[in-house]
């Protein structure tokens, strides 16, 4: 079928959302249509292309991109894609082109900005339509590309508000990671860690801040780590600060993640409450906090301290955790596979020590070893198949249903609830950017 | 740097040292009997193949010299063998419904080194297939195994595991070692 604008717009009702969302090929088509080669995308941190002549890979919806550094140091994001016979210019993921980029088909030579630089045997195109100078013969450029503190994004439309204006309130997110620094920069530490979900992308970004999960996905994780933490202490050991990460999920039961709250952002970013206690009197945090103090005084090291959120949602595509200086991107790859990307930074400043801490979480969390994940993208595997059966149509999204309230744009969950508002207000953005509503968006 | 890792780094990969026939069978049943363990789920036996402070590690590079501080695909001494057994045992570990198998075949054994006490160094090659949710995946890579002989036979102070496709991208979790 061709979907029309209302019968999309049906797929969304206040507290519940058609199956067909995440299962129908055509329905993602058009998300990548008007959601992911529209809005701004994640591209990568400006530290992943260090020097000139660096390139990286990143996949934009369908598209085939490439974030290159120039040599007057400047930062672009180019389709990687001849202008000629359309060859990928760059095969790796990730490497160091020279001066120039050299087209492996024909040798046509490119400008690390994308500007074609010479072709050979350039004789046999006088009297043809080719012109050196026109775009056609570049490696195109995206329509925009720009960066929020080092973290670049790119939107494959001409038009739409900046890059600014889309993230918002979110954007604290990435003023969190960087500002968390007390030199006030950070860097990638190594490659990340690439893992497919095999499931829709919003049944990932649904999990990200769904506080009435852990409990109940992640309860053989966290009994294995309390009774491991347990005999470490009769033995007389100190566990590592990390197990505390997973015990987490049974201190806090299946019912007690009430506690943390949530908010969603009109342009579909979302909010979950820290609950993690990063914070301990410990030598090293004392010592990080005192650092933090000495950068940027007290009051307003202890304002960035003082944020505690455990995911931020970059919608569409990231979720960011800035205490522990993740950040995850997905690709979606079709409607049941998602390419994800985990990226890990380092705090310039900070005690080694705290860096090991949140290492310690994206080992124990993000590694494709993790016993974290590894029931996350289970379930959502599972939701995949479960979606594919029409026996019940709708995924309900009812928790809280009614009960959100909303100030200064921003919806916030009823209290002391683990409410499904994230849901609740991601599909409605969605319903928006997919609609006309969100033509302009 | 932890003493094994330094061990390894310190050691020349390409090397073969001239090993007595008994050393070498030892060392060759000694990983057999590693993989069958793994194959079969022997749990408690696992966890007696290493050293009191012997880890599992897989980098994410082959240049990585060292696990400790950097990011890796597994690096887990006993205390996190004991927590992975447990977890993936657990009754609501449901992504061992249905559980996974493993079944490895070890092969190409080149004793490195043999130090006078009778510590060796090992390298070998794996293939691994796995039988998860009724689809089979395959693992294949090269172990480094840092073995100390003790009165009850080798004991692991350091196995180093490089798959071949360590960048991944990985179909789901490893949720075993290999």
């Amino acid at each position: 079928m061709t979907w029309s604008e209302s019968e999309i717009a049906a797929l969304v009702e206040p507290d519940r959302v058609h199956r067909k969302a995440y299962v129908d090929p055509e329905i993602f088509d058009l998300e990548m249509e008007r959601i992911f080669e529209r809005l701004w995308i994640y591209i990568g941190h400006e530290s992943q292309v260090k020097n000139p002549g660096d390139y990286y890979l990143a996949r934009v919806g369908r598209q085939p991109m490439m974030m290159t550094r120039d040599w007057n140091g400047e930062i672009n994001v180019l389709y990687n894609r001849c202008p000629h016979r359309g060859a990928q210019i760059c095969s790796a993921r990730k490497g160091n082109a020279g001066k120039l980029f050299r087209c492996s088909y024909h040798a046509w030579m490119f400008e690390l900005d994308g500007r074609l630089e010479s072709v050979p045997g350039a004789k046999g195109y006088e009297g043809t339509r080719f012109d050196m100078s026109s775009p056609d013969f570049h490696i195109r450029k995206a329509p925009r590309a720009d960066n929020y503190r080092g973290f670049w994004f790119a939107s494959l439309a001409e038009d739409g508000p900046d890059l600014k204006t889309h993230l918002g309130r979110a954007g604290l997110a990435l003023d969190q990671l960087v500002d968390r620094s007390p030199d006030g920069e950070i860097e990638v530490v190594g490659d990340c860690f690439h893992m497919i979900q095999q499931s829709n992308w919003k049944l990932f970004l649904e999990n990200q801040i769904d506080a009435s999960h852990p409990g109940a996905t992640h309860e053989s994780t966290g009994a294995a780590a309390r009774s491991v933490e347990n005999e470490m202490k009769k033995d007389g050991k100190q566990p590592p600060m990390s197990y505390g990460f997973l015990s987490d999920f049974v201190r806090h039961g299946i019912d007690g993640w009430d506690k943390f709250g949530t908010t969603g952002l009109p342009q579909g970013h979302c909010t979950l409450e820290g609950y993690m206690g990063l914070r301990p009197d410990d030598p090293d945090t004392n010592e990080y906090v005192e650092r933090m103090y000495a950068s940027y005084g007290e009051e307003k090291a202890e304002e960035i301290l003082g944020v505690d959120l455990h995911h931020v949602l970059l919608y569409p595509c990231n979720s960011v955790q800035p205490p522990l200086q993740q950040l995850r991107t997905i690709r979606p790859i079709g409607p049941d596979r998602t390419l994800s990307e985990i990226w890990h930074f380092r705090l310039k400043g900070a005690p080694e020590a705290i860096y090991q801490r949140s290492l310690a979480y994206y080992y124990l969390v993000n590694s494709p070893s993790t016993m974290v994940n590894a029931d996350d993208l289970f379930n959502w595997w599972k939701c995949q198949h479960g979606l594919e059966s029409n026996a019940i149509e709708w995924v309900s999204f009812h928790r809280n249903a009614g009960q959100d309230t909303e100030e200064g744009g921003i919806m916030y969950s009823a209290p002391s609830s683990m409410s499904e508002l994230p849901m609740r207000s991601m599909m409605h953005a969605w319903r928006d950017y997919m609609t006309a509503n969100g033509a302009g968006a | 740097m932890g003493e094994a890792a330094e061990k390894l780094a310190a050691g020349d990969r390409f090397s073969s040292a001239k090993v007595s026939i008994e050393t070498q069978l030892a060392v060759e049943r000694f990983l057999y009997r590693q993989a069958e363990i793994l194959d079969e789920k022997r749990w408690d036996e696992w966890l007696t193949l290493f050293a009191e402070d012997g880890h599992y590690w897989m980098p994410v590079s082959e240049d990585q010299e060292d696990g400790e501080g950097v990011p890796n695909i597994f690096w887990e001494n006993l205390d996190m063998m004991t927590m992975r057994i447990r977890r993936n045992n657990h009754p609501q570990a449901h992504s061992q419904a249905p559980e996974n198998r493993l079944c490895h075949v070890v092969s190409n054994v080149i004793v490195e080194s043999e130090d006078p006490n009778g510590d060796v160094v090992v390298r070998s090659r794996f293939h691994c297939a796995e039988y998860l949710r009724y689809d089979i995946r395959n693992f294949t890579g090269k172990y480094r195994h840092y073995l100390k002989k003790t009165a009850e036979g080798y004991r692991i102070a350091l196995q180093r595991v490089d798959l071949v496709n360590r960048e991944g991208p990985y179909e789901y979790v490893i949720q075993w070692w290999l």
